[in-house]
């Protein structure tokens, strides 16, 4: 019995909260990824985009509120999202048509690509906050969840409750959808081919006829999906503050560093391991200890490695540690 | 006109800009403070040394890093270890376990590099240094988390930390230096000889990460408690009002007691910060002529003929790399020496990474004088673009109804424009003129 | 004498701004024909088809596919007029599969190419095989054939090579020519540039030596091999 309360803790603590939150960064990651796979360079504007996208979103949220529709016992954002990741889309790919493309066909170095998203970075930061203010923002709405504790003590039994909250399961069952129809996408159609092609060896591209402005369109029509996506169930799940997109950044990048720049594959792998030793080790395991161990046992403190302030040091560390033993990450990436 | 002559005209602009902010209120952007003009002055000279460490890196070697604030945030912290007088009783009650504690995380890590130098074997060398890790780290908590408690209980509202060893403040300012290098030394060792874009997240990461350390570790400079009252390199002003002979002096001069006092001091912080940069700008200067100088611009420019020629490039950017950071550091420390207390909660890479990388880049991206010339002109900028702003959206909305609440998001909200003008400037630069006001030779 | 198929005529150039490296030189290649160029290291064999395929600056001269000036297209363009080329190194997908490498080669294809992907497969059967394995992941020949396989796809009036036998051991390069001689007997020009001279010109129908970006010797290929002169000053005697 103790052990069932114990792994009914470490669900409701760790794996649930981790999985919900490795599936937003593997979506993230998946952004970094592809620009990296096709544009070939790190963008740092990739945060904000994600901001910018769930702020339009949570624009739309309130006024279908304001209208009064909504959906049942989803959140009403789930409507807004198509209108949050059309309007990314516009962004970015004007974005790309005044900034980027100057750049590619000056041929310039991926240090200058990399400085001039951290420009863009700066704009969309300015023009989120411009909108929508730099403070906390909650928009969330509909049923909180999907099984509260006490229903599961009841259920069960147990001392232990599970809580399953709303904003975890869309986020787990929109990743899946996404990430299965970006990966037909890019093995089964023949954009999605060109796309690959493109990233795997750009001279041959343009030999077999694949016109690179229509792939790095399509790229940034796909990363804006991903970020608006990731965004919006980041934001679901916790909330929306602009700083905090920014500071997304380091486990995102983290994560499609440690799977393997450019590989997608890798980006939802990093995704879940950034997102997991993070729970873990910022995760005060005093409960769980407390039914595993005999009484005489029973730790005095929190048992906790880190405290949950140190949750970038936990992505930073695992960063610094593949960049020394594996650069390349787990899933081969492009380039060292 | 020669080009010597066009630069030596940008600085003199500069110089008007300050001179009218200290004269006049015209155009409804100056103040006509010589208070004011003085405050932007003095965080203009800071700006410039970071600038000139940032050109070292970029200009001189290509290396983007990103994370100049935590740079900055450390010659800040030397100043509350080295300036600050020491907590009384907190050395025997907690400050030795603390310094054992350090020690022995340190010993970890060099355990576990040495497990790795030492071992072979694809299945027991990881293995073994995980389990290094972990002993290591649970020992490290245990000899701290006393001592960190200990130190933290003393007299929590006004000291609970450490404090520091109550030497001179200028001393701090070197010190704030070598702590940066330190940690550049770390990350270059990770990061350099990698892609590019590996600096750039890595240093992002690490300044985030020295920041987080600075916020939450109370013991050791009072995290978002903040430290003031920081000593001073010059005389307080209440002292000066005193004085009966700098009242008669100031008088003479036409000014009342209280102003002069404060432009006193000012003027104190400007000779003093102007010599460190005139130190620091000649060094820098000298570095770029030399061999050392002309090998590394060479290594930017071509890598690859680089590496075959036999050059170490990654140990030449290593250097220059903990160079550049060091003077970050430098700046940093000088920066909190002038406000006189350090405030965590007020670093943001925006303002402390970001706006470094525009001065860089306006002011010429590889030579030393457009680097300080950037630090100058873009720190004016960014304090008069709120006003600008301000002034923008008062001309936009004039026609608007006063309660209107557009007009009043729109006023409200003026302030973030820096970050999209900054933002817009540097594009433009980049884009248009990317060697800057003054290029390089 | 009637006007080639492709012909690269008088052809003067070099790459961007950069100075001459081909002076007056002239390839031409016919149907059901293999047309070699060789020489020796530095003489400029694969810039000279590089100027033919339209990838450096031709400064005067003119290159004609199918008595059409094609002087002025890019490389893009002249692959939708019917020139299939196969590049030297980095010549395939590596992280896709043998037949996305294959259908990509396909990729300017609006109709049906299953047929050509049959013909394809036909052609080189062990690409058949390996069809769903990456492409990075076969052997030095194999994806030689890969890359060939890959510029047929477009169904080429013309097929170029740039030294397609350049790193494979002598048994492979032995069937890799012989592909490439099944390939010339389907009616398929070919225009290939080759280090190992002597084999080359064995199953060449006509021979290029190239020295110095000048044309030295033009011939059949068993001309050329029984020349004195070719021999004396390349062949090794």
């Amino acid at each position: 019995m103790d052990f069932l309360n114990a792994l009914v803790a470490l669900s409701n603590f760790v794996l649930i909260p981790g999985i919900a939150y490795g599936s937003q960064l593997a979506l993230g990651a998946l952004g970094v990824t592809l620009i990296y796979g096709i544009l070939r360079f790190s963008n740092f504007a990739h945060g904000d985009t994600m901001a910018f996208g769930t702020m339009v979103t949570i624009l739309f949220t309130w006024w279908f509120q304001s209208l009064g529709i909504n959906a049942g016992p989803l959140p009403t954002a789930l409507l807004a999202l198509p209108f949050g990741i059309l309007a990314t889309m516009a962004l970015v790919v004007a974005t790309d048509r005044a900034v980027f493309k100057f750049y590619r066909q000056q041929k310039a170095k991926p240090v200058v690509f990399v400085m001039v998203s951290l420009g863009v970075m700066f704009m969309m930061n300015g023009l989120v906050r411009f909108i929508i203010g730099p403070g906390d923002q909650r928009f969330s709405d509909g049923e909180r969840f999907i099984i509260k504790a006490r229903t599961f003590k009841q259920m069960t039994g147990l001392d232990e409750g599970l809580a399953i909250k709303t904003s975890q399961g869309i986020t787990v069952v929109t990743a899946i959808i996404v990430v299965a129809v970006l990966f037909w996408f890019l093995n089964k159609t023949r954009t999605g081919k060109s796309m690959r092609a493109y990233s795997d060896n750009e001279d041959l591209a343009l030999l077999s006829g694949i016109n690179p402005e229509r792939v790095v369109i399509y790229t940034w029509l796909i990363v804006a999906l991903l970020a608006t996506v990731a965004g919006t169930l980041y934001g679901l799940d916790k909330s929306f503050k602009p700083f905090t997109y920014f500071q997304l950044l380091l486990p995102i990048f983290a994560a499609a560093i440690v799977g393997g720049l450019g590989s997608p594959l890798g980006a939802i792998a990093g995704g879940f391991v950034i997102a997991m030793s993070e729970v873990i080790i910022t995760y005060a395991w005093k409960k769980v200890a407390q039914y595993l161990l005999p009484e005489s046992m029973e730790p005095d403190g929190l048992v906790q490695l880190l405290s949950t302030d140190y949750k970038f040091a936990v992505s930073f560390a695992i960063l610094i540690v593949v960049l020394l033993f594996k650069p390349t990450g787990i899933f081969k990436g492009k380039a060292v | 006109m020669t080009e010597t002559v066009k630069h030596t005209l940008l600085f003199v602009a500069v110089g008007l800009l300050l001179l009218l902010e200290g004269t006049t209120t015209a155009f409804g952007v100056f103040s006509g403070s010589w208070n004011s003009s003085l405050t932007i002055l003095n965080m203009g000279l800071i700006s410039a040394i970071m600038a000139l460490g940032v050109n070292l890196q970029w200009g001189f070697a290509g290396l983007f890093n990103v994370g100049i604030m935590g740079f900055t945030a450390l010659g800040g912290l030397a100043v509350v270890l080295i300036a600050t007088p020491a907590t009384p009783g907190a050395w025997d009650a907690g400050g030795q376990r603390i310094l054992l504690a350090l020690i022995l995380g340190a010993t970890t890590i060099f355990g576990a590099i040495l497990v790795y130098h030492k071992m072979s074997g694809k299945r027991t060398r990881p293995l073994a240094m995980i389990a290094v890790l972990i002993v290591g780290f649970f020992i490290y908590r245990g000899v701290l988390d006393p001592g960190v408690e200990a130190v933290e209980s003393i007299n929590p509202a006004l000291a609970g930390n450490i404090g520091g060893l109550g030497l001179p403040v200028l001393l701090a300012w070197p010190v704030g230096g070598i702590l940066a290098a330190g940690v550049a030394w770390v990350i270059g060792k990770t990061a350099l000889g990698l892609r590019s874009d590996y600096l750039a997240i890595a240093t992002l990461g690490i300044a985030e990460i020295i920041l987080s350390v600075l916020k939450n570790e109370d013991w050791l400079s009072r995290g978002v408690k903040n430290v003031v009252g920081l000593p001073r390199p010059v005389p307080y002003e209440v002292d000066l009002q005193n004085n009966p002979d700098f009242v008669e002096q100031a008088a003479a001069w036409g000014f009342d007691a209280t102003t002069a006092s404060t432009l006193y001091v000012k003027l104190g912080y400007s000779l003093l910060f102007t010599a460190v940069l005139l130190v620091l700008l000649w060094m820098a200067q000298m570095a770029l002529k030399s061999p050392w100088g002309r090998m590394m611009r060479a290594i930017r420019d071509n890598e690859v003929a680089a590496n075959a020629m036999g050059k170490d490039v990654t140990s030449r950017h290593l250097q220059i790399f903990i160079l550049g950071s060091a003077i970050c550091g430098i700046a940093g420390a000088m920066m909190t020496t002038l406000d006189s207390q350090l405030t965590p909660g007020t670093y943001n890479p925006l303002r402390f990474t970001f706006l470094i990388w525009v001065m860089v880049i306006v002011g010429g991206s590889g030579n030393n004088f457009g680097a300080v010339l950037g630090g100058l002109l873009v720190w004016f900028l960014w304090i008069k673009v709120e006003p600008l702003g301000l002034m923008l959206m008062d001309i936009l909305t004039a026609g608007m109804a006063e309660d209107n609440g557009l007009r009043v998001h729109l006023l409200e909200s003026a302030a973030h424009m820096r970050l999209f003008t900054m933002g817009l400037i540097l594009l433009l630069v980049l884009r248009f003129s990317p060697r800057g006001l003054i290029p390089e030779k | 004498m009637s006007e080639p198929f492709l012909i690269g005529e008088n052809m003067t150039g070099g790459y961007g701004k950069g100075p001459d490296i081909l002076h007056d030189c002239t390839i031409a290649v016919n149907p059901g024909e293999i047309a070699v160029i060789v020489g020796p290291n530095g003489a400029g064999k694969s810039t000279a088809m590089k100027a033919v395929f339209g990838m450096l600056t031709v400064r005067s001269g003119s290159v004609r596919l199918a008595g059409e000036d094609i002087t002025q297209l890019s490389p893009q363009d002249r692959v939708v007029k019917g020139m299939g080329f196969v590049p030297q190194t980095s010549n395939i997908f590596a992280s896709m599969t043998v037949e996305e490498n294959l259908e990509m080669g396909a990729f300017i294809r609006t109709d049906d190419f299953s047929e050509t992907l049959e013909q394809v497969y036909h052609l080189f059967p062990i690409l058949k095989d390996k069809r769903n394995q990456a492409a990075g992941e076969l052997s030095g020949g194999q994806r030689q054939q890969v890359a060939v396989g890959r510029a047929l796809m477009t169904k080429p009036k013309v097929l170029m090579l740039d030294e397609p036998t350049a790193g494979v051991s002598p048994i492979v390069m032995d069937e890799l020519f012989d592909r490439i001689i099944e390939v010339a007997r389907t009616g398929l020009p070919i225009l290939m540039v080759e280090q190992n001279a002597k084999q080359a010109l064995e199953i060449a129908d006509k021979g290029y030596v190239l020295v110095q970006g000048r044309n030295a010797y033009t011939g059949t290929g068993q001309d050329l091999l029984a020349d004195p002169g070719v021999r004396k000053s390349f062949l090794g005697g």
